[in-house]
């Protein structure tokens, strides 16, 4: 199993480096390392929503609220530095609303088993709606904002951004947590076999619940992250922004049927969608191609994912209900 | 928790004593105090014009949600029919541009569907694939493709006599999508509940391997649910672009959401194996009712998609809750 995890990855960096040498041989400037440090900086919240989104699929969920969490917490943050309250509580406040966002996914898939698909898109539209009524569906402008709110995720350090620098640290996070703790672990059991999971003493509806909090504080996390970087927060912010996700952890070989996925994985898919979507302009392709490409992109993923999860003895049975 | 089987009958219930207690007559209730409420809370609300126009806010959806009730019964989804008909609507716009009359435009915007919806059942039924994510995929290559067509700009100038579909009236205020949306609802119900395709759907929907060994050609009926839907998603097409009169490719966004909000909340059980077409034709008036009274009232339409939300999550909520609360008493 680890060895195919280990060609998967590999398989994708491979893709990824034959991408960037095609677009070298005509655009050498797109791979100085100057760009490739403001590609992977734009990359950012899409692999800290990848790895959030690939612990919540671990567990055979889905969380397709992610985007519409992040865009009501980003607003929320904006609304909080226009009344003053300093950083350092909007940021825990924004963890803690995006946990909460997520909790009540979690909630409803644990307590009243109802399928993740139909809940999460059912708050999806709720979150949505209600940054409409606290914002009365206006924008948040960068001159709204304070200096010290939009400088935090532009410090650099190293040479590096610190939004980098925190979608770093966030994957060392999550490499740590699911492949050194018991409940990162208890992800792949849930997912892998539900039922084995419940005899060898899991919960698996907490485990999922966990997820889905773990997710929500990521989302709410990045919602600060992005409404800082644009400096600009309004109703409709990472509108479809779920997809990339979903695509990213797809192409980043992490199964929906639950149980198998990495985070070296999710994080090359993110990468992966990054690159092809600052590189169209750049090729000279029109950027309305973008939708298509992540679109095409899914499906032969998982195309590709089922036959490689095809694998002797895995699941002969899916479960009924 | 629930129980991990379902019974099907040796015989079928007769659909009418069922509807007398069940679902169905308790979302007629609904349908009925939201008329009533929405007749006391505004009084522009009773008028003939008014409510024809109030159909226009459920009838393309409510004809592609027959086709997903189906689908969905069968245990499988289809998330990409709002983008369909962004695709459909964009071919018609382009055929429209080659100068074609209306009866190509219609066939263009059906024959786009036919295919969109082959493609999805060709890679779900054929390759196995699970259907949540193939349509996920889908949905965004189908509108990605209607983007790359058209980019900023839009089609406009549709031939006069194109607007029947989705402006024209068959007898007083009768509109024909109203008409329309009538005939499939009764196809789709004795497809559904009368024939034995519709049977062997209820079978896929309750056990997929049972149904296979007991000799129904899963992936065949599967498959031709996908082009259903597709097909549903082209009628909504040429209905809508005739209606709005012109394509943008963000046309009908979210409307697979309110699709499936409709399916679940006519009482089809979104694990599939059971539901049925009349449930769903009273979900498409009870949404229809609450989104123009809401909109009587001015409230704003992404407000009111937050009722949406809370009525696609209370519906299947509320009843888990009552049978939980009954278990401990």
């Amino acid at each position: 199993m680890t060895r195919l995890f280990a060609s998967r990855e590999a398989l994708l960096a491979g893709v990824i480096a034959l991408l960037l040498v095609l677009i070298a041989f005509r655009f050498p400037g797109f791979v100085t390392p100057a760009n490739l440090a403001s590609v992977f900086n734009d990359t950012a919240p899409l692999i800290i929503l990848a790895l959030a989104q690939m612990i919540v699929i671990l567990t055979r969920c889905i969380d397709l609220s992610v985007a519409a969490n992040l865009a009501l917490t980003g607003m929320v943050a904006a609304m909080l530095n226009g009344m003053g309250v300093p950083l350092a509580l909007i940021l825990c406040g924004v963890v803690m609303l995006g946990a909460a966002m997520g909790a009540v996914n979690g909630l409803l898939v644990w307590k009243l088993d109802i399928p993740p698909i139909v809940v999460t898109l059912g708050t999806m539209t709720i979150y949505r709606g209600i940054i409409f009524l606290i914002s009365d569906g206006k924008w948040i402008n960068a001159h709204q904002m304070s200096d010290g709110f939009k400088a935090l995720p532009r410090i650099a350090f190293l040479g590096l951004p610190m939004m980098s620098w925190i979608a770093i640290a966030i994957t060392l996070g999550f490499a740590v947590l699911v492949g050194r703790t018991a409940l990162g672990r208890s992800f792949f059991a849930v997912g892998g076999n539900p039922h084995a999971a419940v005899y060898t003493g899991i919960n698996v509806g907490r485990t999922q619940f966990a997820a889905f909090v773990i997710a929500g504080a990521m989302a709410g996390l990045t919602g600060y992250l992005w409404v800082a970087r644009y400096a600009v927060a309004y109703v409709d912010i990472a509108g479809g922004f779920e997809l990339d996700v979903v695509a990213a952890c797809v192409i980043g070989g992490v199964s929906i049927a639950g149980g198998m996925g990495s985070v070296g994985g999710a994080v090359l898919g993110a990468l992966f969608l990054g690159i092809m979507k600052n590189a169209l302009p750049v090729v000279g392709i029109s950027p309305f191609w973008q939708l298509a490409i992540s679109g095409a992109a899914i499906i032969i993923a998982v195309a590709f994912n089922a036959r490689q999860g095809r694998a002797p003895g895995r699941i002969i049975l899916k479960e009924a209900a | 928790m629930t129980p991990s089987y379902r019974v099907i009958p040796d015989r079928l219930v007769s659909p009418f004593a069922k509807a007398l207690k069940s679902w169905e007559s308790l979302l007629l209730i609904v349908a009925v105090a939201i008329f009533i409420a929405n007749a006391l809370a505004s009084p522009y609300f009773l008028n003939a014009w008014n409510l024809s126009d109030a159909t226009f806010n459920f009838t393309e959806k409510a004809m592609i949600a027959f086709a997903m009730a189906m689908l969905i019964i069968a245990g499988e989804i289809d998330l990409s029919v709002a983008a369909i008909i962004a695709l459909a609507s964009t071919m018609m716009g382009v055929a429209m541009t080659m100068g074609f009359g209306t009866p190509v435009l219609v066939l263009v915007g059906l024959g786009t569907g036919l295919a969109c919806g082959a493609f999805n059942g060709t890679i779900v039924a054929r390759l196995g694939l699970p259907s949540i994510v193939v349509t996920i995929g889908t949905m965004s290559l189908f509108r990605g493709i209607s983007y790359i067509i058209l980019g900023d700009q839009a089609f406009t100038g549709y031939p006069a006599d194109f607007a029947w579909f989705g402006q024209g009236y068959v007898v007083w205020v009768i509109t024909v999508e109203l008409v329309v949306f009538a005939a499939l609802a009764v196809a789709f119900g004795v497809l559904l509940h009368r024939t034995s395709f519709g049977r062997q759907v209820y079978v896929i929907g309750n056990n997929p391997v049972a149904a296979q060994f007991s000799g129904v050609n899963v992936a065949r009926v599967k498959f031709i649910l996908f082009l259903l839907t597709g097909l549903m998603a082209g009628v909504a097409a040429v209905c809508l672009t005739s209606r709005l009169g012109s394509t943008r490719p963000s046309i009908a966004t979210g409307y697979e959401l309110e699709v499936v909000t409709m399916v679940v909340l006519g009482g089809v059980n979104i694990l599939g194996g059971s539901g049925t077409i009349p449930g769903v034709v009273i979900a498409a008036f009870v949404m229809g009712l609450v989104t123009f009274g809401l909109g009587l009232l001015n409230v704003p339409g992404i407000v009111m998609s937050i009722f949406i939300g809370l009525l696609l999550i209370g519906v299947i909520a509320l009843p888990r809750l009552w049978a939980m609360r009954r278990r401990r008493a």
